[in-house]
């Protein structure tokens, strides 16, 4: 109660949730470094956003969405089919990668573009609609094949597994300059542009939107246009990552996007949260991992376990945020 | 006799058809540029219709709009809003996480190189609101202001689109005094810039200090336009309703004895809600709660419901002691309550007027034996028409009727149940005063017929004309019980309300 009063003055109320993730974050990383050795170093850092480039992406996508107050199940899908798509076509035809990858992305936005249409237009449940379209995705991929196909290509490997150095023999992955760009570009999008303010505004209200004249419907169909884009990016990151296109990749990711997003303080009711919010919540999900990887020990199913308290916790407090402004 | 300016909008012969009913016949109306111009009807006389049809929700079926001198036809809301023709609804339609600033200017945010300019934004905010004669934190979210400063907003949104034509719909049915008071400063403040505004309202007192014109809309029809100042208050009413008003005179004959308790409160109390109070209400008898808003009159309902739990005191039913620790076991007792927000915690909005009505009823009952359907059948077409529910089709969806019809629907589903003592919080709030005066009449009846009411209304005069005795609160205390005899006036209770029940 006392944070909030002081709140009023210095933060306003709708930076408390972020604030919070940060805090655990920040206090995550010192439990680690006190209690591992050679935990608390840059690099271990900077691998958590290596390893979680992809998952970055498609949890941008997943942002927009969830603050129109929609849901996306289809990403993880998205990205398996992206994968599956790019190995292919560089293994079987042998087609270069500056053909292949935007081919991937037009097709993971066109995924995204019809599932927005069929929200919109016959106002359906984004739920079912996009499990629809995570089914489909899924599906799609074995019709390719079944079996995991590698990546051969030079140039693509090349990229891939180049190493961007920096200071203090410390080095990041091309992935990782990707996702930041990504993560630049919607925070820009979402504070700077009318689209950005819309999508606010519809998961605020969309009655109210819709009464203001904002073009709820366009906004509502470029969200999952966005999402979709977002996936089909993530499924190239994934190929970087894995070397491999498999119709088993990326299952469950959907999950683990909106995990972080919640975690992040996006609410999932739509209107109120931020992509700072979501990048926290991506390395949360990273740094347990990470942790548990230094225990040594426990089996890597904690990941889980500690990823679904945290869930809790976080449900919670979003439920006595908007208890508490509905006073 | 001052020239009148020509009239920046003029409607005329305009007619709408629903299916089924002729919603508009043939209504002209006109809005003088620099006046405030009422428009009044009754529930279901066709302002709201007239006023969809005006800003393009709903296309007129005949008649011509004219703006300006040209003719026009909008197709949607926003195209009127462009041409000129803003409207303020009721609920504030705007987005509460969005900031002050945000909502003013969503849409038409000034920008640079197509980036929002978020600085020229906040002072173009603030300018708009100094317009109003109002100061706001523009950067803070609107959730944190009250909802009659929403609505200062939502005015400031729609003048700032170049608004030749303002329309308010039903702007203070949630504002206090004061509120209405800085809600009429503005409105002064656009009418003396050549703002037309058009202003529905059921309070007459507010049209009255107003308003300058009026336009009168009885079943879809005109019945005229007239001058404020030249029509008299009994003679509104009498156009509105097309009948005189005899149900308005006191509503109860002859003295009645009350000598049977049937439901007695002692030191009943809620930590927080309401401190504890003793309160008897007989059979028969008509009890009223009188106190200003959030003083405890809903609280009271909610104990006796057995929709909160009492930390204190206790309660007995027919001179048994209960404990009434939920709405299920009240209503085993027959008690009934009625919310104050119909829509929120009474009516389901998408099952039809006899679903609505049957509900209470088979809850009762457990939902292992339905309600046969012949029988439903006959309760709720005996209710339909004693309560005149109208359009009379029970299977009419709920969320189609009118206020006055949907408060109509709650009352029949308590009814059914045949309550002893049945509470009302607030039943003619929002509503015309022909259904208003219909449901007061009602209560009298029931209350003749032996069942006890326990009516909560902010509208003295209302609780003055309805109830036997009246209890006054003040801060969440019960401060007075005064019977209701030929000495108590509205001024008496006011000023028992004021001085917290010292004086008397």
């Amino acid at each position: 109660m006392t944070t909030l009063t002081a709140g009023r003055v210095g933060l306003p109320a709708k930076y408390l949730p972020v604030l919070v993730t940060g805090c655990l974050l920040a206090a995550m990383f010192v439990a680690g470094g006190i209690r591992y050795e050679g935990f608390a170093s840059g690099q271990v850092i900077l691998n958590v956003f290596i390893d979680n480039a992809f998952l970055l992406v498609v949890a941008v996508g997943m942002t927009f969405v969830i603050l129109t107050g929609g849901i996306d199940l289809s990403v993880g899908s998205v990205v398996a089919l992206s994968t599956m798509i790019s190995a292919s076509l560089m293994a079987g035809p042998g087609w270069p990668p500056y053909l292949v990858v935007p081919l991937v992305l037009v097709i993971g936005s066109g995924l995204g573009l019809v599932m927005g249409y069929i929200v919109h237009a016959f106002d359906i449940q984004p739920f079912i609609v996009t499990l629809a379209g995570m089914f489909l995705a899924r599906g799609l991929c074995y019709t390719i094949g079944t079996d995991s196909i590698p990546i051969e290509d030079p140039a693509f490997t090349a990229f891939a597994q180049s190493r961007i150095d920096l200071f203090a023999d410390m080095w990041i992955s091309p992935s990782v300059i990707v996702a930041l760009v990504v993560v630049g570009v919607a925070a820009y999008v979402l504070h700077y542009t009318r689209f950005g303010r819309a999508v606010y505004a519809t998961g605020g209200s969309e009655q109210s939107a819709l009464l203001m004249g904002l073009p709820v419907g366009r906004t509502k169909i470029t969200v999952y246009t966005v999402s979709g884009f977002c996936s089909a990016l993530g499924g190239v990151l994934l190929s970087f990552y894995m070397l491999s296109g498999y119709g088993l990749h990326a299952v469950g990711m959907e999950l683990d996007a909106i995990a972080a997003v919640v975690i992040g303080g996006t609410l999932l009711t739509g209107g109120s949260g931020f992509l700072l919010g979501t990048v926290l919540g991506v390395l949360v999900l990273g740094l347990i991992q990470t942790i548990i990887s230094f225990e040594g020990t426990l089996s890597s199913w904690w990941t889980k376990i500690f990823i679904g308290m945290l869930l809790f916790v976080f449900i919670l407090l979003q439920r006595l945020f908007s208890a508490r402004s509905r006073r | 006799m001052p020239v009148v300016p020509e009239p920046v909008l003029t409607m005329s012969g305009i007619g709408k058809q629903f299916p089924g009913v002729a919603a508009l016949d043939g209504v002209d109306l006109r809005l003088l540029p620099g006046e405030v111009h009422a428009l009044m009807g009754e529930n279901g006389a066709g302002k709201s219709t007239l006023i969809k049809v005006l800003t393009g929700v709903h296309p007129a079926d005949a008649g011509t709009v004219e703006l300006g001198g040209a003719a026009v036809a909008f197709a949607s809301p926003l195209e009127a809003q462009r041409a000129g023709i803003s409207t303020v609804y009721q609920e504030v339609n705007l987005c509460a996480n969005l900031s002050v600033a945000e909502n003013i200017l969503l849409g038409r945010e000034p920008r640079r190189m197509g980036r929002i300019d978020w600085k020229r934004m906040r002072a173009r905010a603030g300018e708009l609101l100094a317009r109003l004669e109002l100061s706001l934190e523009v950067a803070a979210p609107l959730s944190s202001y009250s909802l009659a400063v929403q609505q200062m907003v939502a005015i400031a949104r729609a003048v700032d689109i170049d608004a030749r034509v303002l329309i308010l719909d039903e702007p203070t049915s949630s504002l206090d005094a004061d509120e209405v008071a800085q809600l009429f400063r503005v409105m002064r403040r656009l009418k003396d810039e050549g703002i037309a505004i058009l202003f529905v309202s059921h309070f007459l007192d507010q049209i009255y200090e107003i308003s300058d014109r009026m336009t009168i809309l009885r079943n879809g029809r005109l019945v005229g336009e007239y001058l404020t100042r030249e029509l008299p208050q009994v003679e509104l009413v009498a156009k509105m309703i097309g009948q005189e008003l005899a149900v308005l005179e006191r509503l109860h004959g002859e003295a009645k004895v009350f000598d049977r308790p049937l439901v007695e409160a002692r030191g009943l109390g809620r930590v927080g809600a309401i401190e504890p109070f003793s309160l008897t209400v007989h059979e028969g008898e008509v009890v009223g709660l009188a106190g200003l808003l959030g003083s405890g009159r809903t609280e009271i309902a909610r104990l006796l419901f057995g929709a909160d739990h009492a930390s204190t005191g206790e309660i007995a039913v027919g001179g048994t002691p209960q404990s009434l620790r939920t709405p299920r076991a009240a209503m085993a007792q027959k008690i009934a309550f009625c919310s104050e927000n119909r829509k929120a915690d009474g009516l389901i909005p998408d099952l039809t007027v006899r679903e609505n009505i049957i509900l209470a009823l088979q809850a009762t009952r457990g939902w292992t034996r339905p309600v046969p359907r012949d029988q439903q059948d006959e309760l709720v077409d005996r209710y339909v028409k004693a309560l005149k529910i109208s359009p009379p089709n029970p299977e009419h969806l709920v969320r189609n009727l009118s206020g006055g019809n949907q408060q109509k629907v709650v009352l029949a589903r308590w009814l059914i149940l045949e309550p002893r003592l049945l509470i009302l919080d607030e039943p003619t709030r929002g509503i015309d005063v022909g259904a208003k005066a219909e449901i007061q009449r009602l209560v009298a009846e029931l209350s003749d017929g032996g069942m006890a009411v326990l009516f909560i209304s902010a509208e003295l005069e209302e609780v003055l004309r309805l109830s036997h005795k009246v209890q006054v609160l003040r801060d969440r205390r019960l401060v007075a019980e005064l019977p209701n005899d030929a000495g108590l006036t509205s001024d008496v209770l006011m000023e028992t309300i004021a001085s917290g029940g010292r004086a008397s």
